[in-house]
């Protein structure tokens, strides 16, 4: 186990290009000894190149990779105990269970009782204790799954586990089961664990800390509440929730916002600095309430459309050109034709050319 | 002028895969069908496509026999689940490929297949192949061959369920405004999500285990589930089921606890009942304490996996919260929205909104 430090760490596939295209723009990370890691992003992003250059499989083109502070930058592979679980399930199809699970241990020529013990307790935790005879390859995916799992944890020397989209071809019905465990595991082992996904609620579900990355760049570093409630870009404000963030477009009017729908006071603590451009409001379609006219910093809109989804049904409003769902309870009412809408301000976020804009405590 | 299932019955090795459907589809409507994995949708879209044959009952279309027509002379397009385009052509051949083959000359097939393209936001992408475009644009250029048919009957296999899911909420949002168009058309659908379902839906019919086990508006469907089996199926996450009885003008629940009869189910004798809560109808507070199995984030919501006396339930939190795995929660119930059930698993009683859909 161990806390694992990027430092100026950048990759490019064409080191010999004049002009080279860098799959992972300069980046500084720590991920602490016994925390929850998820690497959020599209394809492309950069994300496996990330987990490669941890593991091994490729030498960063600049910057260092540190294990609780000693450089492994140049360290191969096998020296770096780096447990990983892949996107399809790895085991040895001739092997049982058991030996499946008993087999790094074999390689490090451990003793038969303590090899016993280890595959024991692993296998108790995964609930693969009655199957630990039977062929691996008979089990169902999410089994095989864990074996593969179960692999990284039997060993003492494991510095981090990184899973790369673990659960793509796991049931729907059984993905419950296996974030459970995971989440288990990292309280029961204190590991290190680090997760990569495109799918914002693998990422929420599994990880205490969330890189989100686009374009070979870190876009925000943020528990699950920071990401949904102050988002550090519209992208991220998009990116994650359902429906999206709300952004309207807004002008400097003293010490308000103009938008196309009417003013709103400026939330307290936040100070645009002077020549931001491209000025937006963000705020969450949960938090959007209906109002009077006569409410100050309401702004005004039309009903274009309400969508029902059973759990929720979803307005959509017209603010001149622009457009603001409003997300409501179940069978709760909404008004026709022309509304006024509340952005309460403790839920506002303003952003400046795509940035938000700090406040100030 | 409707497309007719009666008595439809497929079984292999005494499973029933379909089991006597009886359904019927009206042109200009736009039928969402939910069920879990292996409920039977497949099989329903692929019987009317004809490319299953049913060992029992009758299928016809405008009072003309459906089944004694051979695949390619029915004027059906499905969309599966998988993205399934020509690879070597591009986009523009893929989607003109079926006017093409039916005769239409090149240049009002191009022309029909560039209108399509227009609707589902390809316009651009003509010249490209499958594999130079995004899963989404894939899926958006087989619905576009699917379209450019103008085909009577328009079936739609899970289509988005290989997307991840804000591309799923896009194309959602787009189907709802092309599907609008589609008035010749009778348009089936078919999904695995209860939202999906009740958003793109006129009517909304429920497959368990190969059987259609409730049809109708989805909202009165949603509101008004007619078995526990419904109610669960309708909802994501699933309807909580507490098992129960009403003694003494209390509802008892296990673990000891007791709610005053809401008004909705004064009326009922005493007796045992299973009792149905939404997971947005528990809210985190002060009643009954329980524990976290886990705790899952869905697009905007924390999906809460308890257990406590009163047996295992789901809490629905709008926002995004933490709560780790053996944390102790106290929970408040809704009883003004509990819905009462038959030992049986029929609905019995319901609160307001589903009493209203079932007058």
């Amino acid at each position: 186990m161990a806390t694992i430090e990027l430092c100026d760490i950048a990759h490019t596939y064409e080191p010999d290009s004049a002009d080279p295209i860098y799959a992972l723009k300069a980046l500084n990370l720590v991920w602490k000894d016994g925390g929850t890691y998820a690497l959020l992003g599209p394809s492309g992003c950069g994300k496996t190149t990330m987990l490669n250059i941890i593991s091994g499989l490729i030498q960063p083109t600049r910057g260092k990779l540190l294990f609780d502070g000693v450089d492994f930058t140049q360290f191969p592979t096998p020296q770096r105990n780096i447990a990983q679980v892949f996107q399809f399930p790895v085991v040895y199809t001739l092997m049982s269970v058991e030996e499946n699970l008993a087999f790094p241990l074999v390689c490090r020529k451990m003793s038969h009782a303590e090899r016993t013990r280890r595959v024991n307790e692993v296998a108790e935790l995964l609930n693969l204790k009655d199957k630990l005879k039977r062929p691996a390859r008979k089990l169902a995916a999410d089994e095989k799954q864990l074996i593969s799992l179960g692999r990284g944890l039997v060993r003492n020397d494991v510095s981090a586990l990184l899973m790369d989209e673990p659960l793509t071809v796991i049931d729907p019905q059984l993905k419950f089961e296996i974030r459970r465990k995971l989440k288990q595991i990292n309280e029961h082992y204190g590991l290190t664990m680090v997760y990569v996904t495109h799918d914002q609620n693998e990422a929420m579900t599994f990880a205490d800390t969330i890189v989100v990355m686009n374009d070979g760049e870190v876009i925000q570093t943020g528990t699950p509440q920071e990401l949904y409630n102050r988002p550090q870009t519209t992208y991220v404000g998009y990116f994650i929730g359902s429906p999206a963030m709300n952004f309207i477009k807004c002008t400097l009017a003293g010490n308000q916002l103009q938008t196309a729908g009417g003013s709103i006071p400026m939330p307290a603590g936040v100070s645009i600095p002077p020549n931001a451009q491209n000025l937006k409001v963000g705020i969450r379609p949960r938090h959007v309430q209906f109002t009077d006219s006569d409410c100050a910093g309401a702004i005004k809109g039309q009903i274009q459309l309400v969508q029902e989804f059973g759990n929720a049904r979803v307005a959509t409003v017209g603010i001149r050109e622009e457009k603001l769902r409003v997300k409501l309870n179940s069978g709760a009412a909404v008004p026709t034709g022309d509304v006024w809408l509340a952005l309460p301000v403790e839920n506002l976020c303003v952003y400046a050319d795509e940035m938000l804009v700090s406040r100030s405590r | 002028m409707a497309l007719i299932m009666q008595n439809i019955d497929i079984r292999e090795n005494g499973i029933a895969h379909l089991d006597n459907i009886n359904l019927t589809f009206r042109r200009g409507g736009l039928y969402t069908i939910l069920g879990r994995t292996l409920a039977g949708k497949t099989t329903l879209l692929r019987t009317i496509a004809g490319l299953q044959q049913p060992q029992k009952g009758t299928l016809t279309l405008h009072d003309s026999d459906f089944l004694q027509l051979p695949v390619w002379k029915r004027r059906v397009a499905m969309v599966y689940q998988q993205f399934i385009n020509y690879p070597h052509l591009s986009v523009l051949a893929n989607v003109a490929f079926p006017l093409r083959r039916a005769g239409v000359p090149r240049a009002g097939a191009h022309q029909r297949a560039r209108e399509v393209l227009g609707k589902v936001g390809l316009a651009d992408f003509e010249k490209r192949r499958p594999a130079a475009l995004s899963g989404g644009q894939q899926q958006r250029v087989a619905l576009a061959r699917a379209l450019v048919k103008r085909a009577e009957i328009l079936l739609l296999d899970e289509p988005l369920v290989n997307l991840d899911y804000k591309l799923r909420e896009q194309l959602r949002e787009e189907f709802q405004n092309i599907f609008e168009g589609q008035d010749d058309a009778i348009v089936v659908y078919t999904t695995t999500e209860p939202a999906e379902a009740i958003q793109l839906g006129h009517e909304m019919i429920i497959m368990d285990e190969g059987a259609v086990i409730q049809q109708g508006e989805p909202l009165a469907v949603f509101n008004a589930p007619a078995t526990i089996r419904c109610a669960e199926i309708i909802n994501d996450p699933p309807m909580n089921i507490f098992y129960g009885a009403i003694e003494n003008g209390d509802i008892q629940l296990q673990g000891g606890i007791r709610l005053k009869v809401p008004a909705h189910m004064a009326h009922l004798p005493h007796g045992p009942y299973h009792f149905g809560l939404r997971a947005a109808d528990l809210r985190l507070g002060r009643m009954i304490g329980s524990q976290v199995e886990l705790s899952e984030i869905s697009g905007s919501q924390t999906i809460l996996h308890l257990r406590g006396d009163i047996g295992a339930f789901i809490l629905y939190e709008d926002g995004v919260y933490q709560h780790a795995i053996g944390d102790t929660v106290q929970i408040d119930l809704n009883s003004d929205r509990i819905y009462s059930f038959s030992v049986d698993g029929d609905l019995i009683a319901g609160p307001a909104a589903a009493e209203a859909y079932r007058r």
